[in-house]
């Protein structure tokens, strides 16, 4: 056998596996990275909580530059996985196009609108969520003054800060609510570093509570708080067990139940508009034994009150997104 | 701004620059001896990940800085052999040692820790924590002189102690001591030093053995001192805006302590105060604050104001003549 039929025949076997894998959903993580305690580890979750129950399987990729985006949608969509699940909202001009030149796929894609056919658009109503731990921040908050450390400087995260300095103020009129965010390049989504050292310049400036919602550099953020002693609320993800009697709640936001949902739906999934909310089960906050100590009966009856009135529409949450501006600072 | 304010700005400040200068000593180290070195960045990645990990498992954090300062002396000895010995071209194998550190740090950190490359976090002794000076409660409250005696020198890591300590000891080295000037010759004419009977090749190792251990002592800094785990990629261009202060202090110690402290002025402003607002006429926003670094650095390089002289031979690889 010459070398070249025996590459010709490596490429046929390739060929057959790349076949085999027909209808295999695939999930592709952003540039946080899959264990940022955060975004990218619900989505994780939630994929493998469908794997666990069906015993199904599913590919992966973790994207190392932003480069890579539309390459790994291409290469997922050519080797027949369906449904591709995107986690994260940098995806919408490469999704734009590889959606057009695979009409018979279904994508989902998390924090962002794409219109095209064959695409879900899940996007949560995150300044609800945000508001609920405000609230929370504004009743733990012995000095008044609260934080905010976002990620990169992006229209998503200005909605977080929005939706919780409306939640502080709507409890507390007099609150001061220092807002900081990390960068404006995708490095910002990972430098515990810089979290941290922001973390420190709120609580010099009197912040007791600091709501992060940064990604991995967001776990900077609630180190550097459970050292000075002051409270800090996670996001995305349950991170409450990361520093036990710290970390007031976490702004729970179902990525996992997006992920999952749209993998059990397989290729037939329904396509459009998808929000999640309060009311849906989307977003909520984190109660469990790691903060049962410090989460009180009257911040929780504070909390589930704003609640309450969110999803029966009496409180309306501005959200930053629907015109770029934030009637509260 | 009332003087507290001001003072917590400096104390930053003094946090944020550590890192910098202790990166920026060693930078010094290797370029003056005639060894461009874009690999700062890869040997503080490398150093934080192994300091992070072997002070996670011993529960010291003085072992984890002599392990992370142990990895990045072999990181340099690969650049050494790479570039000094073999004479290969010094800005690649510079590159190439922190695209090695990125990778490795992740690989290594998730076969043994199953985290996707970040250490556990680290508590108790196995971290740096914050060393009250004696007497630094008792005169807080003496004016002036107090607060920045309470809030400004005590109060930190003892790696921030060790950092600035080593400014005048790395002065004295490089002008006081016959070692010195010989580092110096080597980057500027390594030929006169072979010429004397010192060897070129030693004495560049030699200079980048200390590189090694300063740039580890960076790298453990971040993830013993400033934080308490490793996360991927956690140095975030750290070493890459050393190497701009080295080149804004014209490779010289004392000046790379003013660059790198200006430099963590200007990171401290811009955390704590986003957009200033001057005189209610503008607001400067935060991102010319943080690219200001930059900016200056490119000035300096330009020759607009004052000039940067590298030393003459560095990136030059020596060859003996036969």
């Amino acid at each position: 056998m010459t070398l070249m039929q025996k590459f010709l025949g490596a490429a046929a076997t390739l060929a057959i596996s790349a076949t085999a894998a027909l209808a295999e959903p695939a999930i592709i993580f952003d540039l946080g990275g899959k264990f940022d305690k955060s975004f990218n580890q619900a989505a994780f979750e939630g994929a493998t909580r469908w794997a666990e129950e069906t015993g199904g399987s599913f590919r992966e990729i973790e994207l190392q530059s932003e480069a890579q985006r539309e390459q790994a949608l291409r290469r997922f969509a050519e080797a027949g996985n369906n449904p591709i699940v995107m986690a994260g909202f940098a995806f919408a001009s490469a999704l734009d196009e590889v959606a057009r030149d695979f009409p018979d796929t279904k994508f989902v894609i998390i924090d962002m609108v794409v219109d095209q056919p064959n695409v879900r658009s899940v996007v949560f109503n995150e300044h609800e969520g945000s508001y609920i731990v405000g609230v929370a921040a504004a009743k733990a908050s012995k000095t008044g003054t609260v934080g905010f450390i976002g990620g990169m400087d992006i229209p998503l995260i200005r909605k977080f800060a929005c939706g919780y300095v409306q939640g502080v103020k709507a409890t507390n009129p007099d609150a001061t609510v220092i807002q900081n965010m990390t960068g404006t390049t995708p490095a910002a989504w990972n430098d515990p570093v810089k979290g941290a050292e922001l973390t420190k310049a709120q609580i010099a400036k009197g912040a007791d509570v600091i709501y992060a919602a940064a990604g991995g550099t967001g776990v900077g953020v609630l180190q550097a708080a459970a050292d000075a002693g002051v409270y800090s609320i996670g996001v995305d993800s349950n991170q409450n067990y990361l520093h036990p009697g710290s970390v007031l709640t976490s702004m729970l936001k179902r990525v996992d139940v997006a992920v999952y949902n749209a993998f059990k739906d397989g290729p037939d999934l329904e396509t459009g508009f998808n929000v999640m909310g309060l009311a849906n089960g989307g977003l909520d906050y984190a109660l469990d034994e790691h903060n049962a100590g410090i989460f009180t009966d009257d911040i929780k009856a504070a909390v589930e009150d704003a609640k309450a009135k969110i999803i029966s529409g009496e409180i309306q949450v501005h959200d930053y997104m629907s015109d770029n501006s934030c009637p509260v600072e | 701004m009332d003087f507290l304010q001001f003072l917590l700005t400096l104390d930053s400040t003094i946090r944020l620059s550590v890192v910098l200068l202790l990166a920026c000593l060693a930078g010094l180290f290797s370029e003056r001896a005639g060894v461009v070195d874009i690999g700062l960045e890869g040997k503080m990645l490398i150093s934080a990940f192994v300091a992070a990990a072997v002070a996670y498992e011993s529960g010291s954090a003085w072992l984890g800085v002599l392990a992370g300062s142990a990895a990045s002396v072999v990181f340099a000895m690969i650049h050494g052999v790479a570039s000094i010995i073999y004479r290969g071209d010094q800005i690649i194998s510079g590159v190439a040692l922190n695209f090695l550190a990125s990778g490795l740090t992740v690989v290594i950190g998730h076969a043994i820790y199953k985290k996707g490359g970040q250490t556990p976090t680290l508590t108790g002794d196995a971290r740096f924590t914050e060393v009250k000076l004696p007497f630094a409660d008792a005169v807080a409250d003496v004016p002036v002189i107090g607060p920045i005696y309470s809030e400004l020198i005590s109060g930190h890591t003892p790696l921030v102690y060790v950092a600035f300590a080593i400014v005048p000891l790395v002065w004295w080295v490089l002008y006081r001591t016959r070692f010195g000037l010989r580092l110096r010759a080597v980057g500027e004419n390594p030929a006169s030093v072979d010429t004397a009977g010192v060897s070129v090749v030693a004495m560049r190792f030699r200079a980048l053995i200390i590189t090694g251990i300063l740039c580890g002592m960076a790298g453990a800094y971040l993830s013993t001192a400033q934080s308490a785990f490793f996360g991927k990629e956690m140095t975030a261009g750290r070493g890459y805006i050393a190497l701009a202060a080295l080149i804004f202090a014209n490779w010289r110690p004392v000046q790379a302590m003013g660059a790198t402290l200006l430099f963590g002025l200007l990171e401290a402003i811009s955390n704590l105060y986003p957009n200033i607002d001057v005189f209610g006429l503008f607001s400067i926003p935060v991102q010319f604050t943080q690219a200001l670094p930059y900016i200056l650095t490119v000035v300096i390089l330009a020759g607009f104001i004052g000039r940067a002289v590298p030393p003459r031979s560095v990136g030059v690889p020596y060859v003996k003549e036969r």
